[in-house]
């Protein structure tokens, strides 16, 4: 068994909440010795030597995302940290943050400390009710022990954190709506240039950063920027949460090298498929992916090879479908769901995710003709690339790849009509 | 200065303006919706999306995907294409979106015509329907937002440029956007009625007929409508205008851009300077009084009589409004000189309840104040000592202090008044001469910052009115003056007179106007040669 760094918790028969049990357990070790000893320079050098790479979905290396701060603004620098975890299929931050909340926050203390920040935010999705809760008892714990406040670890050093709990749009999960939520307006993602770490929250330079991103840095500058790049493919390596879903008889969160196959995942840690069921397809990081079909799980499981397969690696949250289910209801489902996020601010996405649910409802209810179908394709084409933010690609791409993985079946569908017509 | 190519044209523009400005230098259009040039760049119609196939100089490689132009600031050696397939076929897609919803209700909007869903259509339109229509998501339709403002939910593309418009320059967020998704509207903000003194520049700003005049709605097609540039006369601002008209008759006015004056807006109180163009308190024709009557003469029988009139007097006065215009303004000084009047009176600005904003409202809600100092006019509140004769031109004097007035051209010898509608000083009257309104003639105006306007008349005067300018050169004719047949020959001899060039014309003078200062500057410099046109940024 691969040694769990980021869900080390499992290992423990300890909690690892009441921070004492997370500082016997060697936790806040590296933190201390950050702030106390370490240049920020030389923490923003080893994130960028470690090769990290965003776990939120995007796979941006973080150190240089760090390394596009404004210099010298005389504004505050923010830390951001993105626990919105909305992707359908994602659960992973959700691991970190109720069973280990100490270690995203020692993560975002180094990282604070390298970027210059004083207050970081820690946003997290309204339904998280529980993780909140734990997180701002952690952060309470935090600031007794002088780890937080006005002199983190005797060091001089102010820092604060703070919990913002969303309120339920998917839509906060993307960091610049994150950030217009965070500042109390409607989370319209917004244009880019400027980007955050220019123009970010409240005006002022932002890094925003996922919570498993954050809680990776942690162990690159306790263990070592060569360790990390020794588990997985170099060009973003490290420890890596994989949620699964789905038909699988062990669904859940495993950590396993950055690159493990996706079959491996599936067989081995999911547990394989129900009893008499076969896989049929599989959506590998978050619905907003495009679609895999049980002949294309034989890839490893990192950015590069999951964009090689025409797929995103996105958040890993692993969909996991078996031969009973029904393409046109599934893909209907996740439509409904992109529809009913759409922020309403571009127009292509605003019209097109209505538009494609309506269309696929059609197809579902057998209602819908072959036309309806080249519809289909070109509504969503015409979706892609085209707004300001990438929700409208994320209801777009699905829809693409099930018509062109699981076309058989779409036609199927529309031929209901015709055939009810026949009868 | 950055040079940039849109479809194969380069053309020098200034650092940092954005490639839908740049298109337009290089004399191509980027169609756009939600971007205007006096608002936050929003970002969100996605109509002006282009194909960057070089960043810079530096970075000549293209874009991978479509950008915004108006989000996207030009750099030097920027290459940039507007029309190809890969851009028009986006666009289309865009339109598509935008019309899946849309009610499509034409025949019945207002906005038809001028309306940038149909214009665009015509360019990239699918021309046929690819939604079902009884899909087609229902939103309110006939929702006053304030008092001259009707909205339709249906037509809405949800641009924003009146919730930022709302937000960024009048300051007052009446509107914004609730509910999202396609089920996103505009919203009044709660309590809020959208009434605040520039309002109805949101209609203007609307670019589909979602957001309407209800004072214009259903009036008119605008494409039955003329239009002629000219400046409002509601304040001494002189916002630039455009009057929409139908033969005799006028239907509204909006606001002509020009960043030396108002920019891209005109207040709500000058957008309604045209309602009382029409109406029964018009005075349509010449009098004379004959005992406790007034009897009509025709115009020249008008003017020869007040001539006759006023000689006979000792001491002439002549009183004016701040909102005669330089011509008329000029020949009242000829006429003054000739009769050995003082200099010309205007009244002093009542005590206006209105007070400057800081914006376009002025407190003097006269046009033209500027001008008459310049022409060597004094402000005084009452009539010099020994007058026996007095001209009232386009001045309501009695409307100020009644009495006092009354009384005072009660003891004239012979009173003449001249103006374009009833008034009070008229019961005084001995000579009563009709002229035209300013949205019946020619003429120019300097506003509080000493900029030389020109107005235009739209439709003709009513009845036997004449020009201001030519009743007043006849009365000057008359009286043995000099003789001027054009309304150019009178603005040619009072550039002269104010030492702005001999000979200038009104053409000669930009459609934004020029500044005394600018004009004498230019007669100085190069002799001849135009004020520099002050088009917006």
């Amino acid at each position: 068994m691969q040694e769990q760094v980021l869900l080390h918790y499992r290992d423990l028969t300890v909690d690892l909440k009441p921070i004492d049990n997370y500082i016997a357990d060697g936790g806040y070790r590296t933190a201390r010795r950050v702030f106390t000893e370490v240049a920020p320079e030389t923490v923003v050098a080893m994130v960028k030597e470690s090769n990290l790479r965003g776990r939120g979905g995007a796979g941006f290396p973080t150190g240089l995302k760090w390394t596009f701060l404004a210099k010298n603004t005389g504004k505050p620098i923010y830390l951001l940290c993105n626990a919105d975890e909305s992707e359908p299929g994602t659960f992973k931050d959700r691991a970190i943050i109720e069973n280990d909340p100490h270690q995203l926050l020692e993560g975002m203390m180094i990282s604070a400390h390298a970027i210059g920040c004083v207050n970081a935010y820690i946003y997290i999705r309204g339904e998280f009710v529980y993780g909140a809760e734990v997180l701002k008892r952690a952060i309470a714990e935090a600031y007794e022990k002088g780890f937080l406040g006005a002199n983190v670890f005797g060091s001089g050093r102010e820092l604060h954190f703070h919990v913002h709990r969303g309120a339920g749009a998917y839509i906060c999960g993307e960091e610049t709506g994150l950030i217009e939520s965070l500042e109390g307006k409607r989370a319209h993602p917004r244009i880019k240039p400027p980007f955050p770490a220019v123009y970010g929250v409240f005006g002022c330079p932002t890094i925003v950063n996922n919570v498993e991103t954050l809680a990776c840095v942690r162990h690159i500058v306790e263990r070592g920027p060569a360790w990390f790049k020794s588990i997985g493919p170099e060009s973003g390596p490290g420890p890596k949460l994989y949620g699964v879903s789905g038909h699988v008889r062990n669904p859940g969160v495993f950590e396993l090298p950055m690159g493990t196959s996706l079959r491996e995942i599936i067989e081995v840690h999911a547990g394989g498929m129900r009893e008499g069921r076969t896989l049929k397809a599989v959506i590998p990081g978050g619905s907003s992916v495009p679609v895999l079909r049980a002949d294309e799980i034989d890839i490893a499981m990192d950015f590069d090879s999951v964009a090689k397969a025409g797929s995103m690696l996105g958040s890993a949250g692993i969909i996991v479908m078996d031969d009973s289910t029904d393409m046109v209801a599934a893909l209907r489902r996740i439509a409904h769901f992109y529809h009913h996020e759409s922020c309403g601010q571009c127009t292509p996405c605003r019209e097109g995710t209505g538009w494609l649910e309506k269309i696929l409802i059609a197809l579902d209810e057998g209602r819908a003709t072959e036309d309806d179908l080249g519809k289909l394709d070109t509504v969503a084409k015409g979706m892609l690339g085209t707004t300001i933010c990438v929700l409208s690609d994320a209801a777009a791409m699905p829809v693409r790849s099930f018509l062109e993985k699981f076309s058989e079946e779409f036609r199927t569908a529309a031929g209901r009509r015709a055939g009810a017509a026949a009868a | 200065m950055p040079t940039v190519t849109v479809n194969g044209v380069s053309v020098d523009v200034p650092e940092g303006i954005n490639v839908v400005k740049a298109a337009e230098l290089a004399g191509q259009e980027i169609p756009h919706y939600c971007y205007h040039p006096a608002l936050s760049v929003a970002g969100n119609c996605r109509m002006c999306l282009i194909d960057i196939r070089a960043m810079s100089a530096k970075q000549p490689n293209p874009l991978p995907k479509l950008q915004i132009g108006c989000n996207t600031i030009v750099a030097d050696g920027m290459v940039v294409e507007t029309d190809n397939p890969r851009v028009e076929e986006a666009r289309r897609g865009v339109l598509e979106f935008l019309l899946i919803n849309h009610p499509i209700d034409c025949p019945i909007c207002d906005q038809a015509g001028e309306c940038k869903l149909q214009e665009y259509y015509m360019d990239y339109g699918r021309y046929h329907s690819r939604f079902a229509l009884a899909e087609k998501q229902h939103k309110h339709k006939v929702t006053p937002v304030g008092p001259d403002i009707m909205l339709d939910q249906e037509r809405c593309i949800l641009c924003t440029r009146c919730v930022r418009f709302l937000e960024e320059v009048t300051g007052t967020n009446e509107l914004c956007v609730k509910e999202r998704g396609d089920h996103s509207e505009l919203s009044l903000a709660r309590g809020k009625s959208v009434d605040n003194p520039y309002a109805t520049n949101i209609v203007d700003l609307c670019p589909v007929g979602a957001l309407t005049s209800r004072e214009f709605r259903f009036q008119a097609r605008v494409w039955y409508l003329d239009s002629v540039a000219s400046v409002c006369m509601g304040c001494s601002t002189g916002c630039n205008i455009d009057v929409h008209f139908r033969r005799d008759n006028l239907y509204r006015v909006k606001p002509r851009a020009n960043a030396e004056v108002n920019g891209y807006w005109m207040c709500d109180a000058g957008r309604r300077t045209w309602r009382d163009n029409h109406g029964d308190h018009r005075l349509v024709a010449s009098y004379t009084r004959r005992g406790d009557e007034f009897v009509q003469v025709d115009a020249s029988d008008a003017v020869s009589r007040s001539a006759t009139l006023l000689q006979g007097c000792r001491k002439v006065a002549i009183v004016a409004s701040a909102s005669v215009s330089m011509e008329e303004g000029y020949l009242l000084a000829c006429i003054a000189r000739i009769l050995g009047a003082g200099p010309c009176i205007v009244p002093s600005p009542a005590v206006s309840e209105i007070a400057d904003d800081g914006r376009l409202i002025s407190t003097d809600r006269y046009p033209n104040r500027a001008g008459l100092l310049a022409l060597g006019y004094r402000e005084a509140d009452a009539l010099p000592p020994d007058v026996d004769g007095v001209v009232v031109v386009r001045c309501d004097v009695v409307g100020g202090d009644e009495a006092a007035w009354g009384a005072a051209l009660e003891a004239m010898k012979a009173t003449v008044v001249v103006d374009d509608r009833i008034g009070k000083a008229m019961a005084y009257a001995d000579q009563v001469l009709a002229i035209a309104s300013h949205f019946e003639a020619f003429g120019t105006v300097v506003n509080r910052k000493g900029r030389l306007q020109a107005f235009r008349g739209a439709v003709p005067a009513p009845g036997a009115a004449l020009a201001g300018w030519q009743s007043l050169a006849g009365l000057l004719e008359a009286l043995g003056g000099e003789r001027y047949d054009t309304a150019d020959d009178v603005f040619a001899a009072l550039c002269a007179a104010l030492n702005l060039g001999s000979a200038r014309t009104h053409a000669q003078l930009a459609s934004g106007g020029a500044t005394l200062g600018q004009w004498a500057a230019a007669r100085a410099s190069t002799g001849f040669s135009d004020a520099p046109a002050a088009s917006p940024a």
